[in-house]
C-alpha cells in the first residue's frame, strides 16, 4: 500500500468516528426525549409552564429558548461594535506590525480563559458595579449575562474576522487607492465586501458559543424559569437549566430536560445551517 | 504532513478514550471496604466518621456526594453498600424498589432562614411573615407587617430580594415541606419537592451560590443547609415554632426536633415539631440499604461490616462527632430505633448483629 491510500483510509474512518459520535447523541437525545414529547406533545416547545412539583408536573421549554436567544442576541450585538473594529485595526490598519500581534495575542488569550472564570468576574466585580452606578438594584439577569457574553465570544468573531480582512488580495486595495479613493472608502467599499462572508462565519461561530455557553451564564442569570419582561429582568437558559437540574432529576423531569438539550441541538443547528446559507448567497 | 500527524493524534486521543474505561477494575484484598453515595447534605459528617473508622478499624469506606436522587438510583442498581437520601423514601417508591429496604436516620440538620441586612441584627419571622414574603406578598423591608413582629428594629426600605436554589436539592425539600405544612396557600400554589416553580426570586446553584449570592446582595433573605450555614458567619432569622416560640437555629434546636413521637421504620419529616424548644425546620437524613444482605454476590463479610459500621454510625461515638461538624446528633430515642431497625437486617435469612 502507498501512503496515498492509507491516508485516505485513516481520513476516512476518522471522519467517520465523528459521523458515528454525533449521530450517536443524536440518537440517544431523542430516545430520552421521547416521554416528554409524548405527554406534552408541541405544546413542551410553547408552553411557559415549569413546575416541577410532584402530582403536577408540567414542563414547557419556551422560558429558557427565549433566554437562550435572548442573552446570545444581547451578546452578539453588545460584542460587534468591539470585535469588528479590532478585527479591521489588526487586519487593516496595523497589519503585521507588533502591535497587532501583541493585541491579537491578548484577543486569543480571552478565549483561552476558562468560562467558570468569567462567570466569578461577573459575579464579584461586574455585577457589584452595576449596582453601584444604579442600573439595578440586584444586578442578576440578562443584561448582565450578556455582557460577560459578549466579552467572552469576542475572540471567536475577531479572529476569523480578522484572517479574512488581511487576506483580501492587496491588487483589489491598490486599485482602489489608484483611483484616489480614501482608507475609509477602501475599507467601505473593497475590503469589507471582499470579506464580508468570512466575517458573517466568524458572527455565527461567535453566536453558536454563546447559545452554548453554561457557567458564566448560570452565576449570572439569576435562574428564575420565567420569559424575561425586560433587558434587566432574571431569566434561565437551556445550557444553564440542564446544568442546574439534571444532578436530581428523574423521571419525566430528567426527560424534559434531556428535550431541551435536543431543542438545543436543533437551534445550534438551524443556525448553522441558515449561517451557511447567507455565506452561500454572499459568496 | 500536518494533516496527517493531526489525524493520528485524534486516533490515538479516541483509542486511549476507550481503554481508561477498563482500569477500574477493583483488585480484591483481604479487607472489606464498602462503597456508598447519596446525599450531599451530610456529606462533611460521614466523610469525617468514616475516616475515624477506617483509621480505628480497618474498614475503608467511601463516600460519593451525588445527591440523594443518585443514592436511591445506585442502591436500586445494586451498586454501592448502602445509600443516603435526605428525603425518605414514600411507600410508592419502596414498592418500586428491587427488594425490601429499610432507613436509617445517622444525625440532623435544619434549613436556616438566612438574610442580610445590616444594622438588623435580630429578626423574627411568624409563620405570617415567612408566607407573604416568600409567595411575593411583602415586597419591601420596611413593611408594617415585619415592623410590627420586630418592634424596636429599624428596617430599611429596600426591596426584598429571594434568593432559592436552582438546582434540585433535599434543601430545598425540608423548606417547601416546612412551608407546605403552615401554609395552606404555598401548599396550593407551590407544593414540596426538591426543586419547585417559584413565584418570586432568583436561583443560585448549591448552598454556596445561596450563601455568595446572600452576601453579596443587600436586601437578601434566602434558605440555606445548617451545616453550611453555621459554618459561615451569616445572619440567621429565628422562625416561630409551632409552640409559638421564636427560636434561633442551633445545634441544640435542631436537635430538640426529634423528641416526641418518631415512628419505628423512622421515616418522618420533623418539621414544625411540637416541642417547644425546637427550630422548627429540621429533619433527619437517612442511610438506606437492603433489609437482605444477600444479594448481586456479596459475601457474608461485606454484609456484616455494613451494619457494623452503621450502627457504629448511630452509636455515642461517631454521634459525639456530629456537632463538630456543624450537625445535630441523634436522640436516644431516635438512636435506639436506629439500633432496632439495623437488628432487623438479615443475610441469607439469618439477622446479622444480635
Amino acid at each position: 500500500m502507498n501512503s496515498d491510500k492509507i491516508t485516505k483510509i485513516v481520513l476516512f474512518s476518522v471522519s467517520f468516528i465523528i459521523l458515528i459520535l454525533a449521530g450517536g447523541m443524536v440518537f440517544s437525545l431523542v430516545g430520552g426525549a421521547i416521554p416528554s414529547f409524548k405527554t406534552f406533545g408541541f405544546g413542551f416547545i410553547t408552553s411557559a409552564q415549569w413546575d416541577p412539583t410532584e402530582g403536577k408536573e408540567q414542563y414547557g421549554a419556551l422560558p429558557f429558548i427565549a433566554g437562550t436567544l435572548i442573552t446570545s442576541l444581547g451578546a452578539l450585538i453588545i460584542s460587534f461594535p468591539l470585535s469588528f473594529a479590532t478585527s479591521l485595526f489588526l487586519g487593516e490598519y496595523y497589519r503585521n506590525t507588533r502591535v497587532a500581534k501583541v493585541l491579537g495575542t491578548m484577543v486569543d488569550l480571552l478565549a483561552g480563559i476558562p468560562s467558570i472564570v468569567y462567570g466569578l468576574w461577573g459575579f464579584y466585580v461586574l455585577r457589584p458595579f452595576l449596582i453601584s452606578i444604579g442600573f439595578d438594584n440586584q444586578g442578576f439577569g440578562v443584561f448582565t449575562s450578556s455582557l460577560v457574553l459578549a466579552i467572552m465570544i469576542i475572540p471567536y468573531a475577531t479572529s476569523l474576522s480578522n484572517e479574512i480582512i488581511s487576506m483580501v488580495p492587496n491588487d483589489l486595495k491598490e486599485a482602489a487607492y489608484s483611483l484616489g479613493s480614501t482608507r475609509y472608502e477602501v475599507i467601505r467599499y473593497v475590503t469589507v465586501p471582499a470579506a464580508r462572508s468570512g466575517i458573517f462565519a466568524g458572527y455565527i461561530l461567535a453566536f453558536g458559543r454563546a447559545l452554548g455557553e453554561t457557567m458564566a451564564v448560570t452565576m449570572l442569570i439569576g435562574n428564575a424559569n420565567r420569559i424575561p419582561d425586560s433587558l434587566f429582568s432574571t431569566g434561565n437558559t437551556m445550557a444553564s437549566v440542564i446544568a442546574n437540574q439534571f444532578g436530581e432529576a428523574d423521571g419525566l423531569k430528567l426527560s424534559a430536560l434531556i428535550s431541551i438539550g435536543l431543542l438545543l441541538f436543533v437551534i445550534t443547528g438551524i443556525v448553522n445551517g441558515i449561517g451557511k446559507l447567507i455565506i452561500k448567497k454572499m459568496s | 504532513m500536518k494533516t496527517i500527524i493531526s489525524v493520528v493524534l485524534l486516533a490515538v486521543l479516541f483509542s486511549s478514550c476507550q481503554n481508561s474505561g477498563k482500569k477500574t477494575e477493583k483488585s480484591s484484598g483481604e479487607k472489606v471496604s464498602l462503597t456508598a453515595a447519596g446525599a450531599t447534605f451530610p456529606l462533611p459528617y460521614y466523610n469525617l466518621v468514616f475516616k475515624n473508622y477506617s483509621e480505628a478499624k480497618g474498614t475503608q469506606v467511601t463516600y460519593g456526594g451525588i445527591g440523594s436522587g443518585g443514592g436511591i438510583r445506585s442502591l436500586t442498581d445494586k451498586v454501592v453498600d448502602f445509600g443516603a437520601t435526605d428525603a425518605y423514601l414514600e411507600d410508592k417508591q419502596l414498592a418500586e424498589m428491587p427488594a425490601p429496604v429499610v432507613h436509617i436516620p445517622t444525625c440532623l440538620g435544619a434549613v436556616v432562614i438566612a438574610y442580610n441586612l445590616p444594622g438588623v441584627d435580630e429578626l423574627k419571622l411568624s409563620n405570617e411573615l415567612l408566607e407573604k414574603i416568600f409567595l411575593g406578598e411583602i415586597t419591601k423591608w420596611n413593611d408594617p407587617k415585619i415592623v410590627a413582629n420586630n418592634p424596636g428594629v429599624q428596617f430599611p426600605g429596600k426591596d426584598i430580594i429571594f434568593v432559592h436554589r436552582s438546582d434540585g436539592s433535599g434543601t430545598t425539600h425540608i423548606f417547601s415541606d416546612y412551608m407546605t405544612k403552615i401554609s395552606t396557600k404555598w401548599a396550593e400554589k407551590v407544593g414540596t419537592g426538591k426543586s419547585l416553580n417559584w413565584p418570586v426570586g432568583m436561583g443560585a446553584k448549591g448552598n454556596p451560590g445561596v450563601v455568595g449570592t446572600l452576601s453579596q446582595t443587600e436586601g437578601a433573605i434566602g434558605y440555606v443547609g445548617s451545616e453550611f450555614a453555621f459554618a459561615q458567619k451569616i445572619q440567621m432569622a429565628k422562625v416561630q415554632n409551632s409552640q409559638g416560640e421564636y427560636v434561633l437555629p442551633t445545634i441544640a434546636s435542631v436537635s430538640a426536633a426529634a423528641k416526641g413521637n418518631i415512628p419505628d421504620d423512622t421515616r418522618i419529616m420533623l418539621t414544625n415539631s411540637s416541642d417547644a424548644e425546637s427550630y422548627p425546620i429540621s429533619g433527619f437524613t437517612w442511610i438506606i440499604l437492603y433489609k437482605e444482605q444477600a444479594y448481586n454476590g456479596r459475601s457474608l463479610a461485606q454484609a456484616e461490616e455494613t451494619v457494623k459500621l452503621l450502627d457504629w454510625l448511630v452509636g455515642p461515638e461517631a454521634q459525639a462527632e456530629a456537632a463538630n461538624v456543624n450537625y445535630a446528633p441523634l436522640t436516644e430515642d431516635a438512636a435506639a430505633k436506629a439500633k432496632a431497625i439495623l437488628r432487623t437486617i438479615t443475610y441469607d435469612g439469618k439477622p446479622i448483629l444480635n
